[in-house]
């Protein structure tokens, strides 16, 4: 029984930084991802150049790879993390956390950015026109109009990349965050039984599971027109 | 000088020259219907008078102020009037707004722009902004009575049929009294019963007075309804002149070829 307690308290903690990285990484990389898409629809052929590269390079490569060069980038330099971690005012483990969320930010960011653009990229010309006509600004076009059609368009390739996000976060590992699938595996190793990961696995399966309900809902909502 | 002046308009795309110096003049009140086969700019005109295009040049000018070419498109969204209304084809109506919504946005828009220029304290700008949306509400409502769709004002779009969608498109488009409304061809997307209903609310406007400009295949309507008529062909006006002058006794060799190929 104190077993069963000792495991499912340190479980509890490393859920708790998974869902840390999950919120950070949403709440930074659906804004970034929106100004991103409308670099790569720029018509600034340099900065439209870059987002298209920057996209290619981040979706062509594994986000593992991506967290360990974060992370490794500041010792090419000859800086420790130990010194960034002072300079930041942090620990050791939160400056690894933030190396983690900075790649998942960028990474998530970039396939945000695809979704968006093909949703923006899908919204009939005559509704631009139209508010043009109407005396409507670029900016009053796009948050008046253009805006909930395109977050209706892309709420179902939304819910599905941001479910993967759930699964994503397990990578944090790699740094050695406490996460929640690290967290399970130190139990593991700890006790010698597998029960850690069956109950890892519930709480992913509960965390996605509520997400998945959370989208059907707003999917619904939103579908209260035709298009 | 005529209310609305439209000199030598001339556009491009590409290579192709689609409008080779278009210029009419209208005077306020007066329904002008332009007709002329396919691909011949009518739309293209239009879309420069609404200015969904550039014209590469000429000029236009609307009650003695000249819209087109200037340097101050800018400061004419300060003022509240539009110059040019558009009713389209296809109507293009706001599919997540109601019908009355699709109507009140860009006046609750203008209302918001007008509101926050008088710097008023938060609370009198709140209070300002209900009140003139209050307003809004009220206008759109009496111009859905105008089109016939005062029961239908809380249905979206999808819900509506061609027809009543535009109607919808046409009291949205006369919610900021533009000063010349134009209309591309506002019947051509619906079935042929439901093409009555929409002309029927486009005689009741011109009845009232309203300046129009309407491209049209409906040759029995654009007679009705219209103080002139422009014939156009290859990018120019081949012919101009009242319903009679240009129905019964046309002038020019297209424009006889032109309405017999109509009536074939
Ligand atoms: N954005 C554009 N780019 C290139 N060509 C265009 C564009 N818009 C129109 N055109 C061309 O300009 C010509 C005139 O088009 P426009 O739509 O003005 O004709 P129209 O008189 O309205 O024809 P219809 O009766 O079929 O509506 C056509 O040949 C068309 O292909
Ligand atoms: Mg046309």
């Amino acid at each position: 029984m104190e077993d069963f307690l000792e495991i499912m308290t340190e479980l509890l903690e490393g859920f708790g930084n998974t869902i840390a990285l999950f919120a950070v990484t949403l709440l930074l990389a659906l804004p970034l991802g929106l100004v991103l898409a409308f670099g790569s629809m720029s018509k600034f052929k340099p900065l439209k150049c870059f987002v298209k590269i920057l996209v290619w390079v981040i979706r062509g490569t594994p986000l593992m790879l991506q967290i360990l060069l974060v992370s490794f980038l500041p010792s090419v330099f000859g800086v420790a993390t130990k010194d960034i971690a002072s300079a930041l005012g942090l620990t050791v483990a939160d400056t690894l956390f933030f190396f983690v969320a900075l790649a998942f930010v960028i990474n998530y960011a970039c396939y945000f950015s695809e979704i968006y653009r093909a949703g923006i990229e899908a919204i009939p010309v005559g509704q631009y026109e139209a508010g043009k006509v109407l005396g409507l600004s670029k900016r009053q076009i796009f948050s008046k109009i253009v805006f909930m059609q395109v977050v209706r368009r892309i709420l179902p390739p939304m819910s599905n990349e941001i479910i993967t996000l759930v699964k994503d976060t397990s990578l944090a590992q790699v740094l050695g965050v406490l996460d929640l699938l690290n967290a399970a595996k130190a139990m593991v190793n700890k006790f010698v039984v597998l029960t850690p990961f069956l109950y890892a696995a519930v709480f992913y399966l509960l965390f996605s599971g509520l997400l998945t309900i959370l989208f059907g809902w707003l999917e619904k909502k939103l579908s209260y027109y035709k298009v | 000088m005529a209310f609305l002046e439209v000199k030598e308009i001339t556009k491009k795309f590409g290579e192709t020259s689609v409008l080779k110096g278009v210029s009419f003049e209208m005077e306020q009140g007066e329904v002008v219907s332009v007709i002329g086969s396919s691909g011949n700019g009518k739309t293209t005109l239009l879309r420069c008078l609404n200015f969904l295009e550039t014209p590469d040049g000429g000029s236009i000018t609307v009650g003695g102020t000249t819209v087109f070419p200037t340097e101050k498109a800018k400061e004419k969204k300060e003022t509240n009037g539009l110059n040019f209304g558009m009713v389209f084809q296809s109507f293009h109506l706001f599919p997540q707004y109601t019908a009355i919504e699709n109507i009140t946005l860009a006046m609750d828009v203008q209302a918001k722009e007008r509101i926050k220029r008088q710097g008023l304290k938060l609370l009198e700008r709140k209070a300002a902004l209900k009140q003139a949306k209050a307003q809004n509400e009220e206008t759109a409502k009496t111009l859905l009575a105008r089109v016939g769709l005062e029961n239908k004002m809380n249905n979206y779009p999808c819900e509506l049929s061609g027809g009543q969608q535009q109607r919808v498109a046409i009291a949205r488009a006369l919610a900021l009294s533009p000063d010349i409304l134009c209309f591309d061809e506002p019947t051509s997307a619906l079935d042929p019963e439901l093409t009555g209903e929409v002309l029927k609310v486009i005689k009741g406007l011109r009845d009232e007075g309203r300046t129009m400009i309407i491209v049209t295949h409906e040759m029995q309507f654009a007679r009705n309804v219209s103080d002139k008529i422009i014939f156009m062909a290859d990018g120019v006006i081949e012919e101009i002149g009242t319903p009679s002058q240009i129905f019964d006794d046309p002038q020019s060799e297209k424009t006889r070829a032109f309405f017999a190929k109509a009536s074939e």
